[in-house]
């Protein structure tokens, strides 16, 4: 008896395939998955997910979290790309609302800039005409 | 010989230019192959994520997530998806027209508009046009992760669960083949679930610990995913675009080229013909 197996984060695929039974580390414990499981849906805590393929070999992927569908002839696990935690997103958040506010009172960076980089280039053609005619003096 | 040596030097500077266009038309192609292959790959997650989030909406019908509930406008939110860099044709510019369209709709229906920003060229555009900009995200590189993102998805969330924005809209460019690349405006909340009928009360999910934390916690997964998807998708348009755009300056290097070839090769001509034609003379004159 076999099952067909996807593990899927947002950013790639993982795994995809035929497997005889698998492991997870579940939110309310660890979960054994064999075929025929009736249909779950639990969320993953960060940890190891073991695997046994047909004829017996064993594989180990980590997910930091996500969830975990269990439906009779595939199973499913979403996997989260990165450990998730709600003072990490908040953080994130407010981070992302810092930009915002910074970008639109910062008016005068890009216009500065490009004036800078026309500045710069200005200065370099000035070097180079003087080793030019520095060249020139020399011969 | 005037013109001979001047129009030598621009032959070579726009041979210069044409090197540097063609190869970025070729690392264009390249990202834009890259880009597609990431689109792909991310897809079987937010599909799997919609089925669920499906089902569950469909099997449960006492459990109304706010994501899910309609309710009246009195405020919008839109995430812009734009491109970091330039030179890549009127990817940019369309977008914003799109976006703008749609925003001014809401405008004549006296509905205020938040702003999340995804791309600095979005940045750089919104602060000139103005606008209440609430979220940033920039530099991401052609390979964002979905990291970049979660920051700036939580403050359209959090706006939208406090009532702050009534929708979330989502604007970016949908790659549909190399030449076509189309501006589109979705809506993310309230979420267009599609019940599916057949599915409704034939079976059921064993939830652990409960049904509603794990509904909470895909409905964010899967905004999340779908700007992630977004973003991706904006990228491979990027390059497609860039990649045409570089094509078009590198074909008209190549024109003007031949065209100044021409006149050079006229003014060298005229020249020697007119130093014969005095060295015949002299001759003649001696």
């Amino acid at each position: 008896m076999t099952v067909h197996l996807d593990i899927v984060s947002a950013e790639q695929a993982i795994f995809s395939g035929i497997v005889e039974r698998l492991i997870a580390t579940g939110d309310m414990g660890q979960l054994g998955i064999e075929p025929g499981h009736a249909p779950l849906l639990t969320s993953l805590k960060p940890g190891p997910v073991k695997i046994t393929l047909p004829g017996g070999e064993v594989e180990v992927f980590y997910v930091s979290g996500g969830m975990l569908e269990v439906q009779p002839h595939v199973v499913t696990i979403l996997a989260d790309t990165a450990a998730r935690a709600e003072d990490v997103d908040e953080a994130a958040a407010q981070e992302a609302a810092k930009q915002a506010r910074d970008a639109m009172e910062d008016q005068t960076s890009e216009i500065e800039y490009s004036k800078a980089a026309a500045e710069l280039a200005e200065a370099v053609a000035q070097l180079r005409t003087l080793q030019a005619i520095r060249k020139k003096a020399g011969k | 010989m005037a013109g001979a040596k001047e129009i030598r030097t621009k032959i070579g500077s726009i041979k210069n230019t044409q090197k540097i266009t063609s190869a970025m038309e070729m690392v264009a192609a390249s990202k834009m192959r890259k880009a597609q292959d990431r689109m792909a790959a991310s897809r079987p997650y937010a599909e799997r994520i919609r089925d669920v989030i499906g089902h569950i909406a469909s099997g449960r019908p006492e459990y109304h997530h706010a994501y899910i509930t309609e309710r009246e406008v009195t405020r919008v939110g839109y995430i812009v998806v734009s491109t970091d860099r330039g030179l890549c044709g009127g990817l940019n510019i369309n977008l914003f027209k799109k976006a703008l369209a749609s925003m001014k709709d809401w405008h004549d229906k006296d509905v205020e508009i938040d702003l999340c920003l995804i791309g600095n060229k979005a940045t750089a555009f919104f602060r000139k046009y103005g606008g209440s900009v609430v979220a940033k995200a920039g530099n991401l590189g052609d390979t964002p992760e979905i990291t970049d993102l979660i920051g700036t998805v939580k403050v359209m969330l959090k706006a939208y669960e406090e009532g702050r924005i009534d929708r979330l809209y989502v604007v970016y460019n949908q790659f549909e083949n190399t030449m076509t690349q189309r501006p589109a405006v979705l809506q993310m909340l309230p979420l267009p679930v599609a019940k599916d009928e057949k599915l409704r009360h034939h079976w059921d999910y064993i939830y652990e610990p409960e049904a509603k934390p794990i509904l909470d916690l895909l409905m964010v997964r899967y905004i999340e995913s779908q700007v992630y998807q977004a973003v991706i998708e904006n990228i491979a348009c990027e390059q497609a675009a860039r990649m045409v755009a570089m094509k078009s300056a590198s074909d008209n290097a190549a024109e003007l080229i031949d065209d100044l070839q021409l006149v050079y090769n006229k003014a060298r001509q005229a020249s020697i013909t007119q130093e014969l034609s005095e060295i015949v003379s002299g001759a003649a004159a001696v």
